[in-house]
């Protein structure tokens, strides 16, 4: 790891920050990020850059924002920048209580419900503010664990549950292994081996935490293996967090289910389950930073209010949103279009991934797939993968995201992004991607290009020309990615 | 196994503590001109609520900058989508040019050094969690917010050792005072990491001195530690002398060259106290160290500003006709109503502290004690909230280590309700004097700060159960 040019001599300047300030546990050097540093120095633009990286390595739901922008055209009051909203600026603006806008609680409490299908009701009172799923997670943390104390994660996990999780807290993360030979479902045996093992290294474990639906998996939890997770914190009295911040992604059979709605079915210790949710999936707003905790223990509700304050909702965002979340006819509305979006990118892309013969892990959620590159491995080892990772990268120019990022246990599976671009730049990824595919198998000669329709612009209405590296290291911000830049106004 | 961590269970968040009765009780009887005009007036809280007609107006002026508007294209979903934590270009540069504007252009700021935060709460936590390690301290002088027990001590496990101020010289912060407070660190077995001052001061409403901040940096100089500035009330200065900040004494000769130093001092900005906007939750951190700036940036993850809060504060700080007049415009104002209640109170026979800065007074109700300790500033406290109808700070809660002392706000109301707010303490005043005059006085103890705390905890814990509802979280104080 390179040192970064410091002032001073390192060791001295070092003394006077924190170990936190100065490790590496935020995991943004890791060799991961030379592809987004590869897409950042050469970004793909249909018109201005047609031979530059595509950037498949963002969870980001593109698809339907146009959706949003309809409804707050004609929704101009939910803005208190509007004439006819801003007799409400004041108010709004003076509004800082942890306990959050009343009507932005009952909105999102509804929306929650709503994206579960009716199946599960959700109580304002418990709802608490993070910074984003991201600072939720963390906020979740710092309530349930003591420094030194493990949280249990099933593998493949998403890359910044080490960050979020660990980092600040001081939590450790211990990976739960799941193989693709059971499509990578987490059993009771793994679980109960992970906790063992914990044990024996006298490390407290005190809870289990998924992504449900998961990234980078891009499948739903089934009922028994939910019910069988849930009977296992209940039996080691541990913290189970369920991280649903891609609830409202499913877009086909099977229905996704939440373990709000386990809990209703089966004996269980509330104290024990926590929910993390966040808009910025389902709505495709991570800008706006909308994490929430919602636990089902009244004293974690407590607490985790009061951490609230150091990652509240912009009241501004909270009073746009309490408006928009309340409208039940844009909501259904919404929830039903966007997954009837995701599901047709995600076949278009699975269908063209099939003409040359890349299988995908059977998904129904996400905004990704769990790609099977393994056939293509030189051999089956992580360094393979890194191999074929850095020639899909160079070559083939597509960024896509290497499982062992994922702290994925076998070699060769990689996540694609396929929501966070337009039709047409998909129709040039999978061009490359079976060009690539049919050189590597020697036919020598690229599949013949698929005619290309007149669709909408490229969603990047502008971007820098410069990129903005002020830390000088090599990490891109992919956990906080820059891919729509702002062009600076004076 | 306890199922809860240590910090979910304990009390550093403060909220616990008595002083937030009187805000219970507001909540229970809040004063409203025509609805409850006999309730309780809230001045324990430090808003600035005097010019959103300046930014309404503003905003009526330039309806909808964001969303819809930019070349005929709607930005929505690009605003929607961003969420880098190196924050919005436009927007640094516009918070720079107004950070630099409010000191008078004396100093520049380098958007590149600057770091977006969910409000000054987060901003000082995070750089509490860059620079010391947990059971590491930070030196603050008193009275100090109240806030910071939680911000800056909370999940950092960082702890805050008082410099004691005192009436004698203005609470202005001495040599002596900070030697004494490092020595302190020393005997409890904590490695000091550096010094916080709030610049202008809350509770104090004072802006420190040429002779403190030269102080301040020769002793973080010769200590080796750091200096935080937070100068989050940069903008509420109204009268004389200027405002100065720490980053001009570094520009001095002397300092000018010394990197080293340069890179240990570091300002908490926010616009919630000077543009009274703290429901936008935007917070900055300020630092010339690479590594603060780089490790700060990551933390910034854990609470960003909203995109869409920083495109419509870019849009309006860049409007410099704008800034302009708000800046002198909300600083006469403020000096109007702090004029008010001041001779509102000289009038009752209260003095305050001489200020020029802030939302608030710092009032002296030392001669309405019944005794000069805690536990009768608590009976006098008390008898505010509950008998005049006022909610006010008392001096204990921003650890001042003399009684008597209260911290009265009075940018948070309108002119009328503090008329009426100054009438009920001239009442009440009158009537304390006439009857304290009739007893005999108390010999005079040295309470020490423990046994007010010991006191504190068992009132809370006096069968009342704090109840959340009611409880408002205290941002802002």
């Amino acid at each position: 790891m390179t040192m970064m040019n410091t002032t001073g001599s390192g060791n001295h300047h070092h003394g006077l920050l924190s170990k936190i300030a100065t490790n590496d546990e935020h995991g943004e050097n890791s060799l991961y990020f030379h592809g987004w540093k590869a897409y950042d120095d050469n970004p793909f633009h249909l018109t201005q850059n047609p031979n530059g990286v595509i950037q498949m390595g963002l969870a980001e739901n593109q698809l339907s924002s146009d959706l949003i922008e309809d409804w707050m055209k004609k929704n101009q009051r939910a803005s208190i920048c509007t004439t006819e909203g801003v007799h409400m600026f004041k108010e709004i603006a003076n509004f800082q209580d942890y306990h959050g806008l009343p009507e932005f609680r009952n909105a999102v409490a509804k929306f929650m419900g709503k994206a579960r299908g009716g199946r599960a009701e959700f109580d304002p009172e418990r709802i608490v503010m993070g910074g984003g799923a991201t600072g939720a997670n963390e906020l979740l943390m710092f309530c349930l664990a003591d420094p030194g104390d493990a949280f249990l994660v099933p593998s493949p996990y998403y890359p910044a549950f080490d960050r979020d999780l660990r980092w600040r807290t001081g939590v450790k993360l211990l990976p739960v292994e799941c193989k693709s030979s059971d499509s990578f479902r987490i059993t009771r045996e793994a679980l109960e081996e992970a906790y063992e093992k914990a044990s024996e290294s006298n490390i407290r474990v005190k809870g289990l935490i998924i992504g449900n639906p998961s990234n980078p998996l891009g499948t739903i939890m089934d009922r028994n293996t939910l019910k069988s997770l849930v009977s296992f914190v209940n039996d080691k009295n541990i913290h189970f967090v369920c991280d649903e911040i891609y609830a409202a992604t499913v877009f086909k059979q099977p229905e996704f289910i939440s373990v709000s709605e386990i809990i209703q079915e089966m004996d269980c210790n509330l104290d024990l389950i926590h929910v993390v949710y966040s808009l910025s999936k389902d709505m495709g707003m991570p800008g706006f930073r909308v994490g929430i905790v919602y636990s089902y223990n009244d004293k974690v509700v407590t607490s985790a209010r009061k951490m609230s304050s150091f990652g509240l909702v912009s009241s501004q965002t909270q009073h746009l949103l309490a408006s928009m979340l309340s409208d039940d006819e844009f909501v259904e509305r919404f929830i039903c279009e966007s997954s009837r979006r995701l599901e047709k990118r995600h076949r278009i892309f699975t269908e063209g991934l099939k003409e040359v013969e890349i299988k995908c892990l059977e998904g129904n959620a996400g905004l990704f797939c769990w790609m099977d590159l393994r056939p293509l491995l030189k051999e089956a080892t992580f360094e393979a993968e890194t191999e074929l990772w850095k020639l899909i990268i160079n070559q083939v120019k597509l960024n896509v995201s290497p499982g062992s990022s994922f702290h994925c246990s076998e070699p060769g599976w990689f996540r694609v992004c396929f929501a966070n671009m337009d039709d047409e730049t998909v129709q040039v990824a999978l061009q490359r991607i079976r060009t690539f595919v049919n050189e590597k198998k020697g036919t020598g000669k690229a599949a013949p290009e698929k005619k290309k329709k007149q669709w909408q612009k490229n969603l990047r209405l502008s971007f820098s020309s410069g990129r903005i590296y002020e830390d000088g290291c090599l990490s891109p911000h992919v956990l906080s990615p820059h891919s729509s830049m702002l062009r600076a106004q004076t | 196994m306890k199922l809860l961590s240590r910090k979910a269970t304990c009390n550093s968040h403060g909220q616990d503590s008595s002083y937030f009765l009187g805000w219970q009780e507001y909540e229970k009887n809040p004063y409203d001109v025509v609805q409850n005009p006999s309730g309780i007036i809230q001045m324990g809280l430090a808003e600035n609520q005097l010019s959103f007609d300046l930014l309404e107006s503003w905003l009526a002026n330039n309806p909808d900058p964001a969303i819809f508007k930019r070349d005929g294209q709607s930005i929505f979903r690009e605003l929607a989508l961003f969420q880098d934590y190196h924050g919005l270009p436009a927007f640094k540069n516009a918070l720079v040019e107004f950070m630099a504007e409010i000191r008078g252009n004396r100093v520049s700021f380098d958007p590149k050094k600057l770091v977006l935060t969910a409000g000054a709460t987060s901003a000082n936590e995070t750089l509490m969690f860059c620079l010391a390690e947990p059971g590491e301290a930070f030196l603050l002088p008193t009275p100090y917010y109240p806030g910071f027990d939680r911000d800056l001590k909370w999940r950092t496990g960082v702890e805050i050792v008082p410099i004691h101020c005192s009436s004698t010289n203005s609470f202005r912060v001495t040599e002596s005072a900070l030697e004494e407070a490092y020595e302190a660190a020393k005997k409890r077995n904590l490695k000091v990491k550096g010094v916080l001052v709030t610049n202008p001061s809350n509770p104090l409403g004072t802006t420190l001195s040429l002779d403190e901040l030269n102080l301040l940096v020769s002793f973080i100089s010769l200590k080796n530690i750091h200096l935080i500035s937070d100068e989050i009330y940069s903008g509420t200065v109204f009268s004389s002398p200027e405002f100065v900040s720490v980053m001009e004494i570094l520009n001095k000769k002397k300092y000018s060259a010394d990197v080293e130093l340069w890179n240990r001092v570091h300002i908490v900005y926010s616009l919630s106290k000077d543009l009274g906007l703290p429901g936008f939750r935007v917070g900055a951190i300020y630092s010339n160290d690479e590594m603060v700036v780089s490790a700060a940036t990551k933390m910034s993850s854990f609470g960003l500003v909203s995109s869409q809060t920083q495109y419509l504060l870019s849009a309006m700080l860049s409007d410099k006709k704008f800034t302009r007049n708000y800046i002198s415009e909300n600083q006469k104002r403020l000096k109007q109503r702090q004029e008010k209640l001041i001779s509102g109170f000289r009038s009752a026979g209260i003095s305050c502290l001489e200020s020029n800065a802030g939302l608030f007074c710092w009032v002296d109700m030392r001669h309405l004690l019944s005794s000069n300790t805690f536990d009768a500033e608590m009976e006098l406290w008390k008898k505010i909230v509950y008998d005049v109808g006022l909610n006010i700070s008392p001096g204990s809660s921003c650890h001042c280590s003399e009684p008597g002392w209260f911290r009265v706000c009075f940018a948070n109301m309108s002119a009328e309700t503090l008329t009426l707010a100054i009438q009920r303490i001239k009442d009440f005043a009158e009537l304390t004097v006439a009857s304290s005059s009739r007893r005999s006085h108390q010999s005079m103890k040295n309470s020490r700060r423990r046994s007010l705390t010991k006191w504190v905890f068992r009132l809370s814990f006096d069968g009342r159960e704090p109840d959340e509802r009611i409880q408002l979280q205290i941002i802002s104080y």
